[in-house]
């Protein structure tokens, strides 16, 4: 909860930095609704990149977010008028949150759900509102304050360095990066690295598939099993 | 940084919103309990987030000159500082707030570009 306020503060002030006001943030945070994505976005918002671009880009960022739904289907059947803002508010947060609370005896599972994936937005947006009125009222020199960007998705990147079954992916990601960004330069490096990471690990499949094998079964049975 | 007009703001943010609700709602739409997708599928599914998100960190310092002063030595130092506080601490908060904090101060006291 602490996380998605801090992150959601980074956010605003990032949206501020670009000289875009508190409104703009909190309007980010209500409609689009996703962490890494929304601090990849901010970089859209000088609008040198084609709505095409972005539409692709959004879609490759925010791939696994389909994978989290698989695992709720059943759960977020009988969940009626809630089941539209379930799938809606599906965040890393919030599936993580959802996989690993119990819900207490007496309580309806549905509402229990709800109510956890709307205080996570409450606690975004709050956040985001809070970090661009800081930043409006920040008077101090903030040259450089863009690599909280950097900062966060080097945060990601380790974590997933330790924790996840092979260290490949990572590896081709960053090398694709760099010589995307090389050969196509800053504004249009994102396409261009995304097809090469997808067309390698596709060639890799017979190789990386039986490492991360395991991962898949144990995250799936783990979530089903506080379920 | 330059912001684009509010109409085209609008489309952006409108573009982003609807592919990501699209992201989250396929599963819905496409599988059931039983029904599940191809194996190639859940295989780049789950493959890809840990190669996307290297990308990320290389795509938020595109604009560091490698080859010219600095030489990307601000961001250098304080993505190693950053990686070398949260294999220590695991804590998402210290190590964002003093990488970025580490990056300001070199960017605006240490490595000056005039």
């Amino acid at each position: 909860m602490i996380g998605y306020i801090v992150v959601g503060m980074a956010f605003g002030l990032l949206v501020q930095n670009t000289g875009l006001n508190f409104l703009w943030a909190g309007l980010i945070s209500l409609t689009v609704y996703a962490g890494s994505m929304q601090f990849v976005m901010i970089n859209f918002l000088s609008g040198a990149n084609g709505l095409l671009e972005i539409a692709l880009v959004t879609f490759i960022v925010n791939m696994r977010h389909m994978f989290y739904g698989l695992t709720f289907i059943n759960r977020f059947k009988n969940m009626g008028s809630k089941k539209p803002y379930m799938i809606f508010a599906l965040t890393d947060e919030t599936y993580a949150l959802l996989c690993s609370t119990k819900v207490p005896a007496g309580v309806d599972a549905g509402t229990f759900f709800f109510c956890i994936a709307l205080l996570n937005q409450i606690y975004w947006i709050s956040g985001t509102l809070i970090g661009a009125l800081f930043g409006s009222m920040l008077s101090l020199d903030t040259t450089g304050i863009e690599f909280t960007m950097t900062a966060l998705f080097a945060v990601i990147c380790t974590e997933q360095w330790l924790s996840f079954p092979t260290r490949i992916p990572a590896l081709i990601g960053l090398i694709c990066a760099v010589f995307s960004l090389s050969i196509f330069g800053a504004t249009n490096m994102l396409v261009p690295a995304m097809f090469a990471i997808i067309l390698i690990l596709t060639a890799l499949k017979p190789i990386l598939e039986t490492k991360i094998a395991t991962l898949e079964a144990e995250e799936i049975r783990q979530c089903k099993q506080q379920l | 940084m330059q912001t684009t007009t509010i109409a085209n703001l609008l489309l952006i943010i409108t573009v982003v919103s609807l592919v990501t609700i699209f992201t989250r709602t396929l599963p819905f739409l496409f599988f059931s309990g039983d029904k599940q997708p191809s194996k190639y599928v859940l295989y780049i599914g789950n493959i890809l987030p840990p190669a996307i998100m290297a990308m990320l960190l290389i795509y938020s310092i595109r604009f560091e000159t490698p080859f010219k002063y600095p030489f990307g030595l601000p961001a250098l130092i304080s993505i190693f500082f950053v990686v070398l506080l949260h294999v220590w601490k695991r804590n998402n908060l210290i190590s964002i707030l003093v990488g970025t904090v580490c990056y300001m101060l070199l960017v605006q006291v240490i490595f000056i570009v005039k």
